[in-house]
């Protein structure tokens, strides 16, 4: 094992080392305009970069993630670095280089206490919301440095409505640094833009920022060599990196450790840092060739450290980063050692072409964060959002205002409660949270055929969602796994979008997991992802969209050339004629696959009326026979046992099949016809087949497996299971 | 194992009264044991006449006793309880304690502690017989488990049910899950637990005498979950008609404060209850 590990290893490095390689050419004007857009020495993003991808390759638990300075960090650093030094950006960065070490430290003990699990806190919708103030942020500051004017300060506000302002002076004015800088933004902007759309092989070999450096580059050589002239631009509109960058490293100042601000940089910071990196590395864990699960605690236990590392050299936070972290796996990576090699790259970089860099305009690197900042704010994500459901829409909004009017984690906070209040009004019921909320409301178990069955109670939202996705973290994603909401009256957006990401991370590793019982929810939106309320009312079609597994259903039937019917007030054939349901009361039949003799059907049903207790779901399949045949009811778990209770039936052994008669109770009302009806090869058949209750009334058969709803997998091998048998007795009659 | 030799349930005249007695005599027929009827309140021709006829009504053969005794109903009823050496309090309890009912609920949960017999918690109150088929017992490894497992069987026979289903609860320690090494190593672990569960319950069940096991069907269930919790979610997922459990002990201060098994059943009542001690 070990030798293989070693060969597979030495195999995949080369294609590790070119994808590091590609990384690292975004990484580096990446680097360097993050730290600019945070004020702070174009290096510190470069050293949390090469930092990060050092220490988090060799510490950390997740596969292909990269490291590094991030984007949503960029407008806590900035008000931090802006606020703490009392307007001394020097002293600032001193001072949120302590506040960065301190956010290490913290993000170290979170990943001890393995509280990895924090982000599942966060509704999805304040998440979004929150990204999308960070765009606007991102984009509000640097829009004025990607036109050249590099000296707009001032609250968020202030700097959107100052862009108008901007234009214009880009236009008229007769400086030629501010207008050459406007132009190399503006120019950089459009490579941005339509880097993606010119399908060029070798054009997309190099990411699009790299192809910014070298447009920046290129000029700067241009008027130097060619036109024999002065950079158009001043060096004051240049980035600027020390000369030596080994000795002119900044460190830390602790001076203000106890004040209120400093400590809540703290927080922002360690907030902001850890959701970014958690968020990456879940959905990079998607991404992932192999499926293969990432160990958050330990990686943020490596963030933290490197992030207290790069804050004592003076570089930035360390977090895992999305953008990067796809293009490596795009490019092949299969392990940590793209992370290092992107490092090493960068340090090469740094050190072979200090002269280079320094050619770059920082209005060339604003405008990749002017297009970042617009994708994060991007109006189609307030689109996206809304389809979700109008109370998602407002969540948003309230989240994304709250964060650009006070801070980021004012906005988190406000997303939370927005979010809480919504759950609480569209169920009209505060009682069903605070009665339920620290109660467990998650059961697993494994049933006797092997598969897992998970049952929710009460109401599943992001304030519990932790509770169910710990029990689905002990389930191997190669398992079957069925996952029921039948006793859940509220499901919220978050905990519909998180199953489908599991049923997505059990599709890729060949297993199956799949989510039932939300029939009877109700929903305001036909958006797969939106909540889901239990609506106890008649089951017409109003406020229903179909869930996944009816959507599923109706693929099936479509694939058997069958109908579809989701909600029916007719009963299927002749249900109470079956002794199962002479004591058992149907309340409603659902999701009917049909075809002329077969009905596969999900049925309510109560059991009896006088003992009146809870509803029970299963899935049932009934088939109409052509010929009579006799009245009988087969079954392995005494499930019929009460119909001994039924004087016409008796036990019937069938004679030289002990085997048979060990593993099935076999009833009947006439016994010399069910044993002419189960002939050798009816046996044979049994026998060899998954296990089913089987219940004839004369005219038709009743099968069923479980007292649950099947899952669409079992759906399907139920009917295989039906057909089957159908065919075998019509045969056996067409030959009589 | 606990016998059930004398029962005795509370009589407050309310309208649950005729059911809690007929759900009483009909136990104390299965068990065949004396049944003590206790009013806490002054004695009454008028009351006990009542008692006298619904008693009547059942066809009641067995022994009986009348008691009316005036205080406290926790302290009345555990007196009484300890001085007859009660064997089974039987109680009839609310579905779900909602704001007007929680004082029942105050007082059935105080007496559950308090008292030193077993306890059976009603909910499902109906005056028709049914059959209690399917029983679920807590298999948790305890000091007391290997009574509750083999009261179970003794309630099975007497209440004449088919199945019983022994659950052992895999608790999340020592279950940490990371990544995909850490979660081969816990798919082992707890196939491991499982399998040493299975045994120390078989064991149990070996010492069972084989009269209490025929006709049974036994099977070991293992679920994940809380202790004490997730027992009760999976009584109601499988619909048991009985759930039977010992009361697990409080140790340390910070557990007192804690909501302990017991009272996550007691708020839920997924089905009736048989507290073993």
């Amino acid at each position: 094992m070990p030798v293989k590990k070693v060969n597979n290893f030495m195999e995949t490095l080369p294609q590790n080392i070119f994808s590091g390689f590609v990384v690292s050419l975004i990484a580096l004007p990446l680097g360097l305009g993050l730290a600019l857009a945070s004020e702070a020495p174009p290096i510190s993003g470069i050293i949390a970069a090469v930092v990060g991808g050092i220490i988090v390759s060799i510490f950390g638990g997740s596969k292909v993630t990269i490291t590094g300075p991030g984007n949503g960090l960029v407008v806590v650093l900035l008000t931090s670095i802006t606020t703490l030094g009392g307007g001394d950006l020097q002293l600032g960065y001193m001072y949120t280089l302590a506040a960065i070490v301190c956010s290490g430290v913290i993000m170290i003990l979170l990943g001890f206490l393995r509280l990895g699990i924090l982000s599942d806190f966060f509704p999805s919708t304040a998440i979004q919301g929150m990204l999308a103030a960070i765009g606007v942020g991102i984009f509000a500051k640097q829009f004025h440095v990607m036109l050249g004017n590099t000296h707009e300060d001032g609250g968020l506000v202030e700097l959107l409505i100052e862009i108008p302002k901007t234009i214009q002076h880009f236009i008229t004015t007769n400086d030629h640094n501010f207008f050459y800088a406007g132009i190399a933004g503006l120019v950089s902007l459009a490579i941005m833009v339509f880097h993606a759309k010119i399908r060029n092989k070798y054009f997309q070999l190099i990411p699009a920022p790299m192809w910014i450096v070298f447009f920046a580059v290129g000029m700067s050589y241009y008027y130097q060599l060619v036109l024999k002239q002065e950079h158009p631009i001043d060096e004051e509109w240049l980035i600027r990196i020390p000369e030596d960058v080994f000795s002119s490293l900044a460190f830390p100042n602790f001076n203000i450790i106890y004040k209120f601000e400093f400590l809540a940089a703290v927080v922002s910071i360690t907030l902001i840092a850890s959701i970014e990196s958690l968020l990456s590395i879940k959905a990079v864990d998607l991404l992932d060739p192999l499926k293969r699960r990432s160990n958050v605690n330990r990686d943020l236990k490596a963030l933290g450290l490197a992030t207290m590392v790069s804050g004592f050299l003076g570089g930035l936070n360390v977090v895992t980063v999305i953008a990067r972290s796809s293009v490596n796996v795009n490019n092949n990576a299969t392990n940590r050692t793209s992370n290092f090699f992107h490092a090493v790259f960068l340090l090469v970089f740094l050190l072979l072409f200090q002269k280079q860099l320094h050619m770059i305009p920082m209005s060339a690197l604003a405008a990749i964060l002017v297009y970042t900042g617009y994708r994060l704010a991007a109006p189609s994500n307030l689109l996206s959002v809304s389809r979700v459901g109008k109370d998602q829409l407002i969540i948003f909004i309230i989240t994304l205002l709250t964060t650009i009017f006070t801070s980021l984690i004012m906005g988190i906070l406000a997303g939370i409660l927005a979010t809480f209040i919504a759950h609480v009004m569209m169920n009209k019921d505060i009682v069903l949270f605070f009665r339920n909320i620290l109660k467990p409301n998650v059961l697993m178990f494994k049933e006797t055929d092997g598969s897992y069955y998970v049952s929710v109670k009460s109401f599943s939202s992001f304030l519990n969602f932790f509770r169910l996705k710990n029990k689905l973290n002990l389930i191997p994603e190669t398992e079957n796994v069925v996952v029921d909401f039948s006793r859940c009256r509220f499901v919220d957006n978050t905990v519909m979008e998180n199953m489908n990401t599991y049923v997505e991370k059990f599709e890729a590793k060949y297993g199956n997991l799949e989510v039932v019982g939300l029939d009877l929810h109700g929903t305001e939106t036909t958006h797969p992802f939106a909540s889901r309320r239990m609506i106890q009312r008649s089951l017409k079609t109003k406020g229903f969209s179909l869930t996944k597994r009816q959507t599923n259903l109706e693929i099936v039937a479509k694939d058997f050339g069958w109908k579809y019917i989701p909600y029916t007030e007719e009963s299927i054939g002749l249900m109470s004629e079956f002794t199962y349901f002479k004591t058992r009361q149907i309340q409603a039949t659902k999701n009917l696959l049909q075809n002329k003799n077969d009905t596969l059907f999900d049925v309510v049903f109560t059991e009896g009326a006088f003992i009146a207790r809870q509803l029970i779901r299963s899935t049932m399949f009934h088939i109409t026979m052509e010929h009579q045949i006799p009245e009988f009811t087969l079954d392995k778990e005494g499930l019929f046992e009460f119909v001994k209770q039924y004087t016409e039936f008796s036990d019937i052994e069938i004679p030289n099949h002990s085997d048979f008669d060990k593993r099935f109770y076999l009833s009947g009302t006439n016994k010399e016809e069910v044993l002419k009806f189960f002939t050798d090869d009816v046996i044979l058949f049994l026998e060899s087949n998954n296990y089913y209750h089987i219940e004839s009334n004369k005219q038709g058969l009743l099968i069923f497996k479980k007292e649950r709803l099947a899952s669409v997998k079992e759906v399907k091998a139920m009917i295989d299971f039906g057909l089957r048998f159908e065919k075998l007795i019509k045969e056996k009659y067409a030959r009589a | 194992m606990q016998e059930f030799n004398k029962i005795l349930v509370g009589a407050a005249f309310s309208p649950n009264l005729k059911v809690n007695i007929f759900q009483a005599c009909r136990f104390a027929t299965f068990f065949d044991a004396k049944l003590y009827v206790v009013h806490i309140g002054s004695s009454d021709e008028s009351k006990l006449r009542q008692l006298n006829e619904i008693v009547k009504d059942f066809n009641f053969t067995g022994e009986i006793e009348f008691v009316f005794k005036e205080g406290k109903p926790i302290e009345v009823l555990s007196y009484i309880c300890e001085e007859n050496q009660i064997d089974l309090l039987i109680l009839g309890a609310q579905q779900r304690e909602n704001i007007f009912k929680h004082y029942i609920g105050t007082v059935a949960k105080k007496l559950t502690r308090k008292v030193k017999c077993s306890v059976l918690l009603l909910r499902n109150q109906s005056k028709v017989e049914f059959v209690k088929k399917h029983i679920v017992v807590n298999g948790l490894e305890s000091e007391s488990s290997e009574n509750t497992i083999a009261t179970a069987f003794y309630t099975a026979k007497g209440l004449s049910s088919k199945k019983i289903t022994i659950v052992e609860e895999i608790a999340n320690e020592g279950l940490k899950v990371d990544d995909d090494r850490s979660l081969r190593k816990a798919t082992i672990n707890y196939e491991r637990k499982t399998h040493q569960e299975d045994l120390r319950i078989k064991k149990i069940i070996a010492n069972i005498s084989e009269e209490y096991q025929k006709g049974i069907e036994v099977k070991l269930q293992s679920i994940f979950g809380r202790s004490g919790y997730a027992i009760g979610h999976y009584a109601r997922v499988v619909r048991a008609d009985l759930l039977v459990m010992d009361i697990p002990k409080k140790s340390g201060i910070f557990q007192k404060f804690m909501m302990d098994d017991l009272d996550f059943i007691l708020s839920e009542l997924p089905t009736d209850v048989l507290i073993v001690k």
